[in-house]
């Protein structure tokens, strides 16, 4: 017992002292360089905006802000994003719980599908969704179709704009829905059934409740993509003044036309109303549930 | 009653062959075993939350094979409980009861009994998520008594409670199947929990069940 208690003594005496151990590993570097990097993108985003801040002036914005053109297409945009969102999460909703709860045949094709627009460059989603309505079959084509027989035109006007957002913002919510129902634990659904629910009533009544947070998310996402939305828009919708031009188009065509003022001008008003938007739909988000 | 005829089921590498049991109305049966036996995708398959192969499921003498889980009237209480996370303690009692559109009086009234059977009363209102181990226990029980079924199957009930509230749920189980009467398959890997709830114990080894023990 001795000779334990002395081998164990004579071992001790050899390890440096535990205060040096400490000093020698410090967390500041690990800090500095996730800061570090960090920072950089951050920095990058803040001093952007500052840049826009400094070059444009007060009369600009009172000037952008007075123009019938730029007043109609900021309340063009506010609809059609909150169109755009609306039918993004209610596809996305049902859309991410059938590819998060059940392996059908085909289902590897429908997720790789819905990821299409988000790799699609934009300029040809526009493209393809121009081709889709003017494609003639046998004579028949669907814009035509549209316009004559059901009175409801889609090209080159305001139902083109959120179509285009659509498009593009119903992937991203899509995404957003799946990874949510993923993380909710669908025990609770097969219990409800047991209690008598049928799987809609599962879903209603048990998944939809607890989703009420990435329902937020997938909104916000869908909202600010269709805010940011321009390529599509341009090839699908145009850019005509008064009629599909929203603020995206706005800064294409204030610039078009050399005014340089009133472009950076209507961008900051973007900025600020995407923020708004966004801090609106978090402070919703994180509102703390009962 | 609870009767299994020839039960054979198939989950991806695991496989239970001809199964069967048949547990007597208002019966407390035990379910043991080792781990991966397949003791929770038989009372899976009770409940019909998994589709049998072959074979026949009959509870309190009508074939639910090929019912659907919402119509087959058993009570169940996962391992995890899986209570509803957006829910009050009352609603989880009331939930089963709204589905069968019982009047606001009846769903009080069964909500107030079932709280005072299972000493919830103080916890009607308070949401799921700061309740205890044995709190939640016992509100996952109460809502699988809530509509009077006929048949209540526990998976585990007690398994990550501790040694006291342990006990004091045994007592209360064995209170609870003796006020409703209702037939309970109750897995367990505890000899000692088998014994202080069940008047009847099987085993289930490579894929077959054993009836090892009746007490009158």
């Amino acid at each position: 017992m001795n000779g334990l208690v002395n081998e164990v003594e004579s071992s001790a005496a050899e390890l440096p002292s535990r205060s040096t151990v400490q000093r020698q590993r410090s967390d500041v570097p690990f800090f500095a360089v996730m800061g570090g990097l960090s920072s950089c993108f951050v920095l990058l985003i803040v001093l952007m905006l500052a840049a826009d801040v400094m070059f444009t002036s007060l009369s600009d914005f009172t000037t952008a802000l007075v123009k019938p053109e730029i007043q109609a297409a900021f309340k063009l945009t506010m609809l059609t994003c909150t169109a755009s969102a609306v039918l993004s999460l209610m596809v996305a909703t049902p859309l991410g719980y059938l590819l998060s709860r059940y392996r059908f045949p085909g289902r590897w094709i429908v997720d790789t599908l819905v990821d299409i627009p988000i790799v699609l460059p934009p300029l040809v989603l526009g493209l393809s969704l121009l081709i889709l309505f003017h494609l003639s079959i046998n004579g028949w084509q669907l814009e035509r179709w549209l316009r004559d027989d059901i009175g409801f035109g889609v090209t080159y006007r305001w139902p083109a704009v959120v179509l285009a957002q659509f498009s593009v913002a119903c992937a991203f919510a899509v995404r957003t829905m799946r990874v949510t129902f993923d993380q909710i634990d669908p025990r609770a659904e097969d219990v409800a059934r047991t209690l008598g629910c049928t799987r809609a009533q599962a879903f209603l009544k048990v998944a939809l409740p607890q989703a009420e947070r990435g329902m937020i998310a997938a909104a916000t996402v869908a909202w600010a993509r269709s805010l940011g939305e321009f390529g599509p828009i341009l090839v699908f919708a145009g850019a005509t003044r008064m009629r599909t031009e929203v603020l995206s188009t706005t800064v294409f065509l204030e610039l078009s036309v050399g005014e340089l003022n009133s472009a950076v001008a209507v961008s900051l008003i973007m900025v600020a109303v995407a923020m708004v938007v966004l801090l609106l739909l978090r402070i919703l988000g994180s509102r703390p549930s009962q | 009653m609870i009767r299994l005829v020839d039960v054979s089921i198939r989950a991806g590498q695991f496989a239970l062959q001809n199964v069967c049991l048949e547990i007597p109305s208002g019966r407390y049966a035990a379910l043991m075993g080792r781990t991966g036996q397949g003791k929770t995708t038989l009372l899976e398959t009770i409940c019909g939350l998994r589709k049998v192969d072959s074979g026949q499921v009959i509870i309190d003498r009508v074939d639910v094979t090929d019912w659907s889980p919402s119509d087959r009237g058993v009570g169940y209480v996962p391992q995890d409980l899986a209570l509803f996370p957006t829910m009050t303690v009352r609603e989880h009692l009331a939930f089963a009861l709204r589905l069968r559109k019982q009047s606001v009086s009846q769903i009080n009234k069964r909500t107030d009994e079932l709280a005072e059977l299972l000493q919830i009363t103080a916890l009607l209102d308070r949401n799921i998520k700061h309740l205890s181990g044995g709190e939640s226990q016992r509100v996952a029980l109460g809502r699988a008594l809530s509509f009077r079924p006929a048949v209540l199957l526990l998976d585990e009930p007690l398994s990550a409670l501790d040694e006291e509230t342990r006990t004091e749920m045994h007592v209360l189980l064995k209170q609870v199947q003796q006020t409703t009467k209702v037939t309970t398959l109750h897995i367990t890997h505890s000899s000692e929990e088998a014994s202080a709830v069940a008047d009847c114990r099987f085993n289930i080894e490579s894929g077959r069940v054993q009836q090892i023990e009746l007490n009158p």
